[in-house]
């Protein structure tokens, strides 16, 4: 039986409310925490872990903490990054409706380890009634004593305030999610200064992703070694995985690392196949903005040997054959799924949401949204096809944030991939724009 | 500058309570913090975001009003025009529209018989195209104020109409 430690208590009725919750264990882990051991000791306990951060950089949740500068009578904050906004991600979404309190424990438990004194959630607005959900469980755990003044007796005081964004894709980058909570525009900070030295109100910040949040109070309670005993390698412990598309079982999976990517897809545990009737023909692994992979890649690295749910097999072979597991948006298509007009939509989604600051994102998103539109409504020229992987190569690295490289690489990698089908669209446009028309030139289904 | 004067738009003295409470929740000095969750809140009461009511709260937070339309018109959920009385904010993005969400879109469209960024002569509904909700294994989905309105196919969205048109 796979281990969850997220999702083990989910189904169980009324686990929304702090009394069901704390039945199921919930809240033990602060107890242990503040009772038995020092703020540095929980945060050696998250760098055992190996955790890596769950929003999509997957960059060590340990080494993240230790970053916090602490300079002296300064106050340093946590940040909760819930504007889950990434195409194909709904696992924060869900986590948070259901068992709002593990959100809860763990940002109590975080805020312990790291000092801070008042915390916020940073929810997309849109999510405005997961938010009432949390603020009620953050009522009832300041009822039961785990929050406000004094906490357990040990004289540690901790508020949790839940934010509200706008409607901009822009704030799950933690700089424009700061800039946001300040009550400004979205626009991405330059870095250095990183948040752990000037980050909410020029003050030491950390930013986490909410399911990375909430892993802690399973480290706490089992050790950081438990934790990185699941999982291959470096991507140590489980990943909730948002699962959409041409599949029979969409939904929300918790998986321990290293599942093979064929198992997840066409096991009954998980995705449970393609739908009937049809076959595999691309996966985007890891939100819109990782390079999409064409059926026989995704399943395969390109030396024949399955690829794994991990950081490391799902960026094997680089861009040239690989991908990345990022934010865990799982999108799967079948053959009735058209390549460019795909592409297209997300070329207009990093389009509309480009900040404007930098010129490559800002006109180069537009210049690709253009470009594929015209080719997707059968005016493309044949140049256009370089054209694209042009403006894609001049955004890439020349932003100040990464929404940059999201919008080049799916436009790169699905021209990597399917550039017949590109052709196709150019050369036949008569045929290429009937409804439903899809291309079906010699390529892998599986 | 505004003028003193100008009071048309302001809270209800519950709503009031609440900004109070938003506004007191960040630290010292910190308050513009507060400027997206009260103008979500004056939203939810007004309907949408009209120049009074951004300049209400720039008195409120004591900011200047360029300092709130710059928010407000850099973040997509704030209706800066009047909108009907249900906004159906609907999901146009890659996920939905592999789960056929154009094609239901369609017959939205032609069910209201009002396009995208137009709102019905009733007065009943406004009809805007939103990117990705997060809830894209439950495609296609739009979402009216909170509530989400999921695995939509044309026969649901007519029930759906039918419903809100009582």
């Amino acid at each position: 039986m796979a281990t969850k430690i997220l999702t083990e208590h989910i189904n169980v009725p009324g686990i929304e409310t702090f009394d069901v919750y704390r039945k199921q264990g919930g809240y033990t882990a602060v107890e242990k925490a503040f009772k038995t051991m020092t703020p540095e000791e929980v945060v050696e306990e998250v760098k055992k872990s190996g955790v890596r951060g769950r929003g999509g950089a997957g960059f060590p949740m340990g080494m993240k903490w230790s970053f916090l500068a602490k300079p002296e009578g300064v106050p340093r904050y946590l940040v909760c990054n819930a504007d889950e906004s990434e195409p194909g991600t709904f696992k924060d979404h869900y986590l948070m409706k259901t068992i709002p309190h593990l959100l809860i424990e763990g940002m109590i438990i975080s805020s312990y380890a790291l000092g801070a004194n008042k915390s916020f959630i940073y929810v997309r607005g849109e999510l405005m009634y997961v938010i009432h959900i949390l603020e009620k469980a953050i009522a009832e755990a300041k009822a039961k004593g785990f929050l406000g003044k004094n906490i357990l007796g040990t004289g540690y005081d901790l508020e949790l305030v839940v934010q509200p964004g706008g409607g901009a894709y822009i704030c799950g980058e933690e700089t424009a999610l700061l800039e946001s909570l300040e009550g400004k525009r979205g626009n991405p900070r330059n870095k250095p200064p990183f948040p752990a030295v000037k980050g909410l109100y020029q003050c030491p910040t950390v930013v986490n992703n909410v399911e990375s949040i909430a892993t802690t109070s399973w480290i706490v309670n089992h050790g950081g070694e438990a934790y990185a005993a699941i999982g291959i390698g470096r991507s140590t412990g489980t990943k909730l995985i948002s699962a959409s598309g041409h599949i029979n079982k969409p939904g929300v999976y918790e998986i321990e690392l290293g599942v093979p990517v064929e198992d997840f897809i066409y096991a009954d545990e998980w995705c449970g196949g393609i739908r009937p009737g049809h076959k595999l023909k691309a996966v985007v692994a890891g939100g819109s903005s990782v390079p999409i992979l064409p059926a026989n890649l995704i399943l395969n690295l390109a030396n024949g040997e399955k690829r794994l749910m991990t950081y490391e097999s799902l960026s094997d072979g680089g861009f040239q054959t690989g991908t990345m597991l990022g934010s865990g948006g799982f999108i799967v298509m079948d053959e009735t799924s058209c390549i460019v007009r795909n592409t297209w939509n997300f070329a207009r989604f990093y389009h509309h949401e480009s900040c404007g600051q930098c010129s490559p994102c800002r006109e180069g998103t537009g210049w690709m949204e253009k470009v594929l539109h015209r080719i997707e409504y059968g005016h493309g020229h044949r140049q256009d096809i370089d054209l694209l992987v042009d403006v894609a190569k001049k955004i890439e690295g020349n932003t100040i944030c990464p929404l940059g490289d999201a919008a080049a690489w799916p436009v790169a990698s699905a021209i990597r991939h399917f550039r017949d089908e590109f052709e196709w669209h150019i050369t036949n446009p008569q045929e290429a724009t009937q409804p439903g028309a899809v291309y079906r030139g010699e390529m892998a289904l599986v | 500058m505004t003028t003193e004067s100008n009071n048309s738009v302001q809270f209800t003295p519950d709503r009031l309570a609440k900004a109070q409470e938003i506004i007191a929740r960040y630290p010292e000095g910190k308050q513009k913090s507060a400027l997206l969750p009260l103008l979500h809140l004056l939203q939810e009461q007004e309907g949408w975001t009209s120049t009074e009511g951004m300049d209400y709260i720039a008195r409120m937070l004591n900011i200047q009003p360029i300092e709130v339309y710059e928010v407000a018109t850099f973040y997509t959920m704030y209706h800066i025009k009047p909108v009907g009385k249900h906004v159906i904010e609907y999901c146009r993005t890659g996920p939905c529209c592999l789960m056929g969400g154009e094609e239901v879109y369609a017959h939205l469209k032609q069910r209201l018989g009002i396009d995208t960024g137009q709102t019905t002569v009733d007065g009943r509904f406004t009809l805007k195209e939103v990117e990705c909700l997060a809830a894209c294994g439950m495609g296609p989905v739009f979402q009216i104020r909170e509530k989400y309105y999921m695995n939509l196919t044309n026969e649901r969205v007519d029930e759906i109409i039918d419903e809100l048109s009582k």
